[in-house]
């Protein structure tokens, strides 16, 4: 795994974090909605440059993770700390220098539905860049064929794109800036398979390349398989295993176990290898 | 460090030969710095008598899609002046990156449309008109759609939706209660006061009852929570169906077998031509009881005599006519509401944009609708 060690902190203000550190760090976290507690004391270390798949069952717990990680989500207890920094403590400008240096992917795909996909993705750009008007829609169009769309795409509204295009419009947006963290929350969910095989392509372009750190939400077993550095599992609101494929396959846990050893599990070419 | 002084691009001419060297962090930070070398650098190449060209990226030290972006100007340019070029020394793994971008068409970003403002202005008057020819049309059609949802239901009572239609009876009703009576309390109170600081100059204190009855009873109650109804539920009306009609929700309804109109319409219609007339009673009270205090307070007459003399001033049917108007007016504005509503689209603006203009145009179509109703009582001496 290649390491930058001075990758594009535009504000010293955010220190970096060394090689094989965590560059995010969970402690004991525990969130919860009225009488519900949702994560009850979970802990996870995700590292520079790696791509860690997230699985759960649905309605476990992932969204609300992310969103919390992402400081959505107010927690009940623990530590959340990003690039080392302890989300808790940050000034105002602190926050918005850390913001610039990740790029989030909501499951809906919350692009702003009264601008443009060219206007949704120029909008962090804009606030954050100093970049001429050309080289902005020049930078735009490509970020566009990254993820697979076409230029003509990039003056429709929202409104007008289909399912899988939304996601992949997103996407740009999260890229827009070239982040060192990458949030994806169901990236390949409604994307037909062979867009979802580009997409795990253009993941792993962007890790080598920009030493991108993901973190990915995701249920395609695929993904898993391809992309993905180690694979954390959560089950009652805890990581129940972590760790590379092999991992998952030899865990004991009932959930994991029938997660990776599952009918469709083995249609993906999971437990074939035989890994017990 | 010596290469954080070095140039992010030097160019240098070596007979006939370009030699570019790249150094620092080509990455979206430094976009302007970036973009200027390479402008310059592609000047350097238009000025033409070379032939080959060597770029040197072995002191670039990150790359990320605008670092690529950009290089891949200069490598287009070169191309174009058909200049032979080999770049050196880049990282291995800035290759991949570097590919797709020179893959991709981002050079050629379509071409807007720009829109001269003069023609601009008229195409803006004609839209204008066709959409408000066109908002006539629909509320035709909407008011028709409705109706047509309205005979279903007559012929089969049951399919009504009476808990939905209690539901939106107490919020339109009952809740707005407090507000219209406060608001219409206060409205009396003012025209008494304007009416006996002024009727007092003539010694006609006396006729201030008969303007408060008059004036609260006939135009001013039913206007006001007219106008109350039109900002508090009109406007969650249409922002209730907009964001359905957003979420698909709308759509979701129709594809099982509901009409919308008759779901999501009729009940809050039906429940808005029941709420209405009774908000407009208690707001009549209110206006009345408030002009009576202030009457008695600041003008000196007693109780017995404001409601003696308002016997005296007004007739039943100044009452009606007020009471009278209240359902169309709650007509006018659920229609308006809910037509709004459902003439959303996708986005988040359209939303803001319909639910401004159903509030306006209801308040605007109340007021006309009263001045109808005026010529009409006039003309048949009510
Ligand atoms: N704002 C909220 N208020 C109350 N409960 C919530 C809220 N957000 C999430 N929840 C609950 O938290 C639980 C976890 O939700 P979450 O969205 O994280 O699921 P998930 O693991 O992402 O599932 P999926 O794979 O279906 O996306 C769910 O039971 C959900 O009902
Ligand atoms: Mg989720």
């Amino acid at each position: 795994m290649q390491v930058d060690s001075a990758t594009q902190a535009s504000n010293g203000a955010v220190p970096e974090v060394a090689p094989g550190e965590p560059i995010i760090h969970v402690r004991d976290l525990v969130v919860g909605f009225g009488e519900r507690t949702i994560l009850k004391g979970l802990s996870l270390d995700v590292m520079r440059g790696e791509i860690l798949g997230f699985v759960g069952a649905s309605g476990g717990g992932k969204s609300v993770l992310t969103r919390t990680i992402l400081g959505l989500v107010p927690k009940r207890a623990g530590t959340v700390a990003v690039f080392g920094q302890d989300l808790d403590g940050l000034t105002f400008e602190g926050r918005r220098a850390l913001e610039q240096r990740w790029g989030v992917l909501f499951q809906q795909g919350a692009l702003f539905s009264s601008l443009s996909v060219r206007q949704n993705i120029q909008f962090p750009m804009r606030e954050y860049l100093d970049l001429s008007q050309g080289l902005m829609d020049e930078l735009t169009i490509a970020k566009l064929e990254m993820v697979g769309l076409t230029a003509d795409a990039a003056e429709k509204a929202p409104s007008e794109l289909s399912g899988g295009m939304i996601k992949r419009a997103a996407l740009a947006r999260a890229l827009a800036l070239d982040p060192e963290i990458l949030f994806l929350d169901e990236p390949t969910s409604g994307l037909d398979p062979i867009g979802a095989g580009e997409f795990d392509e253009l993941i792993a372009t962007l890790q080598q390349t920009l030493g991108l750190t993901v973190f990915m939400v995701t249920h395609d077993l695929d993904s898993l398989h391809t992309v993905c550095d180690r694979i954390a599992a959560l089950a009652d609101g805890k990581v129940v295993a972590v760790g590379p494929i092999d991992t998952m396959l030899a865990s004991k846990h009932p959930w994991v176990s029938a997660y990776f050893h599952g009918k469709r599990a083995r249609a993906a070419g999971f437990g074939s290898e035989g890994a017990r | 460090m010596g290469a954080a002084e070095a140039p992010l691009l030097a160019t240098a001419r070596n007979g006939r030969e370009l030699v570019f060297v790249g150094n620092g962090r080509w990455v979206a930070g430094q976009g302007r710095a970036l973009e200027g070398s390479v402008d310059a650098a592609l000047a350097e190449v238009a000025s033409g008598a070379s032939e080959t060209a060597r770029i040197d990226l072995s002191g670039v030290r990150s790359l990320d899609t605008l670092g690529a972006v950009v290089l891949d100007r200069l490598l287009q340019a070169l191309d174009k002046a058909n200049i032979r070029f080999q770049i050196v020394g880049l990282e291995r793994r800035f290759r991949p990156l570097l590919d797709d971008i020179i893959k991709g068409s981002h050079a050629h970003p379509p071409r807007r449309r720009r829109v001269n403002p003069i023609l601009g202005g008229i195409q803006l008057i004609g839209k204008t008109m066709a959409s408000t020819a066109e908002d006539g049309l629909a509320l035709l059609s909407f008011i028709g759609a409705v109706v047509a949802a309205l005979l279903r239901v007559l012929v089969r009572p049951l399919s009504f939706r009476f808990t939905s239609m209690i539901y939106h009876l107490e919020r339109t009703g009952l809740r707005a209660v407090p507000i219209v009576a406060l608001i219409t309390f206060l409205i009396g109170c003012i025209i008494a006061q304007q009416g006996i600081f002024h009727f007092r100059k003539f010694g006609a204190t006396t006729y201030v009852v008969d303007m408060v009855g008059i004036l609260t009873l006939r135009e001013l109650g039913v206007l006001i929570v007219s106008i109350m109804v039109a900002g508090r539920s009109g406007s969650a009306f249409t922002a209730e169906l907009g964001s359905m009609r957003m979420r698909e929700e709308v759509d979701a309804l129709r594809v099982m077998g509901f009409d919308p109109n008759e779901v999501l319409v009729l009940p809050r219609l039906i429940a808005l031509i029941i709420a209405v007339p009774l908000l407009t009673f208690i707001g009549n009270m209110c206006a009345l009881f408030g002009g009576g205090l202030v009457v008695w307070l600041y003008g000196g007459i007693s109780p017995e005599i404001f409601i003696t003399r308002l016997q005296e001033a007004i007739a039943l049917n100044t009452f009606e006519v007020g009471m009278i108007k209240a359902p169309f007016m709650a007509a006018i504005i659920g229609l308006i509401a809910c037509m709004e509503g459902m003439r959303v689209g996708g986005s988040a603006e359209s939303l803001g944009a319909h639910t401004t203009a159903s509030v306006v145009k209801a308040i605007f179509l109340v007021i006309v609708v009263d001045g109808l109703f005026a010529m009409f009582f006039a003309a048949i001496d009510m």
